[in-house]
């Protein structure tokens, strides 16, 4: 059996909205304590809308379509309903992670939300 | 599709002279060489036979030689075995912090059971200095245990000048020459070994068999007690087949050891010099000359390990990584840590290993499809950006350390 399905295979392969987004309204960066990689999320919002996503991941397989899966996920959506988009809904849309991988999804929730953050602290301002 | 191996460091290919040399034990052949009728004599030969193979390859006497399941297992014969015997004289131990995890975790648990280890470090290079060594000998040193060649970055030592340093103060050596033996000359006497472990599956034999060369008169405490099998030293029912295979591949790596170093060297060389040229901030991990003549290990700044062999498996390649992603304990390889690669370089490190059926196209493949696999990678990664942008380093997360990592890019081998 190989070791990741093929949905984290495809998204690790091909992952949408690899990028960065020049005048973003929030930006959110985490490393990951367990092995030292590294994500980045760029949020472009609209009428409390994402209307953009992108990103950039130095991680793992794992991490990468993490990253593409949950820039997917919250493309479209509105604030609150990004906020609900968990690590483990994030596993789960991507067919699920091997056990001792299931960290590398931390990172793709957490740097959006830290993005979130970011922009809701900016138009608090 | 094409497909190219080059994790030889793992598993080699069976010869298929090898493969001819075993397939009569596995079905013909099958009696147990313990046994008193005839079916147990040839059995019985076929070991001998293999013993003198064996023996024949490292220069010592073939009843020097006694045969285990796996290298693992001669390590720990070895290192339990000897400590076990001579703890009466003392209870310390000299190791590198570079060894198998199979003669490190022998030292853990020795020091959890009362004696006392020293780690030598290696240099960035992965050299263990024989000064060192001798420096760490005290009046209870029983065992110096240094492998002859680190499997996953190369570096080969000074095994000479080590023993050396320990045979002058009387001390038991032992070399883990399991990525050396069969690949380079290895001879017992030369190296100064009373103790050295080699492994068939390494050279083109098959798994399931491996040995330890004991000096005549050296004492060891088998590790697997029951029956009269190699001497008493050793319990279990012997593997035949996989002996067989062994000592066939040791006879052949004998007789082909110079021409399959010249083959394997140049393919080598043709990747460590031409990798850095197609592709930017690469460091080479390991020795650039004392090194194995099939190890190719580099680290790729600013990506990661696992995501580079998987695409290289999406192509074909197979090959693999010490970065922490791609370990099942998500820890970086111990022996990058142990040369000093910092923690953010060393994920995206990238071992390929080369055995005598690799050849120039798989080479030139290699040279043709990696390059364009890190720019895809880098062209994801945050680090990348960053450096493209202002041309510094960026920690990669926490427990990493990028200003290190500078200094290691700056140093060109
Ligand atoms: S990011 Fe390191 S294991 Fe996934």
């Amino acid at each position: 059996m190989p070791f990741y399905s093929e949905k984290v295979m495809d998204h690790f392969q091909n992952p949408r909205n690899v990028g960065e987004i020049k005048d973003a309204d929030g930006v959110g960066e985490v490393g990951n304590p367990v092995c030292g990689d590294m994500m980045t999320f760029y949020i472009k919002v609209k009428d409390n809308r994402i209307e953009d996503v992108k990103y950039k991941t130095f991680g793992c397989g794992a991490a990468i379509a993490v990253s593409s899966m949950v820039s997917e996920m919250a493309k479209g959506k509105t604030i609150d309903e990004v906020k609900a988009i968990t690590n483990d809904l994030v596993a789960k849309e991507l067919g699920g992670l091997p056990s001792h991988k299931m960290h590398c999804s931390n990172l793709g929730a957490d740097a959006l939300h830290k993005a979130i953050e970011n922009y809701l602290s900016k138009k608090g301002k | 599709m094409r497909q190219v191996y080059l994790d030889n460091q793992s598993n080699t290919p069976v010869d298929e002279r090898v493969y001819n040399e075993m397939l009569p034990f596995l079905r013909e052949n099958y009696g147990n060489a313990q046994s008193m009728h005839s079916f147990g004599f040839v059995s019985k030969d076929a070991l001998e036979k293999a013993r003198l193979q064996v023996s024949g390859l490292i220069g010592s006497k073939p009843e020097e030689i006694y045969f285990t399941s796996c290298a693992s297992e001669a390590n720990n014969l070895a290192v339990k075995g000897a400590a076990e015997a001579l703890k009466n004289k003392g209870k310390h131990i000299i190791v590198s912090s570079i060894e198998h995890f199979s003669v490190l975790n022998c030292a853990k648990r020795l020091s959890q059971n009362g004696f006392e280890v020293t780690y030598i470090p290696a240099d960035r290079y992965g050299i263990i200095s024989a000064e060192d060594v001798e420096k760490a000998i005290r009046q209870d040193t029983i065992l110096v245990s240094i492998q002859h060649a680190n499997t996953e970055i190369g570096t080969v030592q000074q095994i000479e000048e080590i023993s050396k340093a320990a045979k002058k103060k009387g001390i038991l050596f032992h070399t883990d020459a399991v990525s050396t033996a069969g690949i380079i000359p290895v001879d017992v006497n030369k190296l100064g070994a009373d103790l050295l472990t080699l492994s068939g599956q390494q050279f083109y034999g098959p798994k399931g068999a491996a040995a330890l060369y004991i000096k005549k008169g050296t004492k060891v405490v088998p590790q697997i007690d029951g029956g009269v099998q190699e001497g008493g030293r050793r319990a279990g029912t012997e593997n035949v087949p996989a002996i067989v295979g062994f000592g066939k591949a040791c006879e052949l790596a004998k007789a082909e050891m110079q021409d399959n170093y010249g083959k394997i060297i140049k393919l080598r060389d043709k990747l460590i010099d031409e990798l850095p040229k197609k592709i930017e901030h690469i460091y080479l991990n390991g020795h650039r000359t004392n090194r194995l003549p099939g190890n190719v290990n580099f680290s790729v700044e600013f990506i990661e390990g696992e995501g580079m062999f998987l695409l290289l498996d999406q192509k074909g390649i197979y090959v693999s990584s010490g970065s922490a992603c791609a370990s099942k304990a998500l820890k970086m390889s111990h022996v990058l840590t142990a040369i000093g690669c910092d923690a953010a370089v060393g994920q995206g490190s990238i071992l390929m290993s080369l055995s005598k059926y690799n050849g120039d196209e798989d080479v030139e493949f290699v040279l043709k499809e990696f390059p364009p696999i890190v720019q895809k990678l880098r062209e994801m990664s945050p680090l990348y950006s960053y450096f493209k942008k202002t041309g510094k380093r960026q920690e990669a997360g926490p427990g990493t350390d990028y200003e290190h990592a500078h200094e290691h890019g700056n140093e060109e081998n």
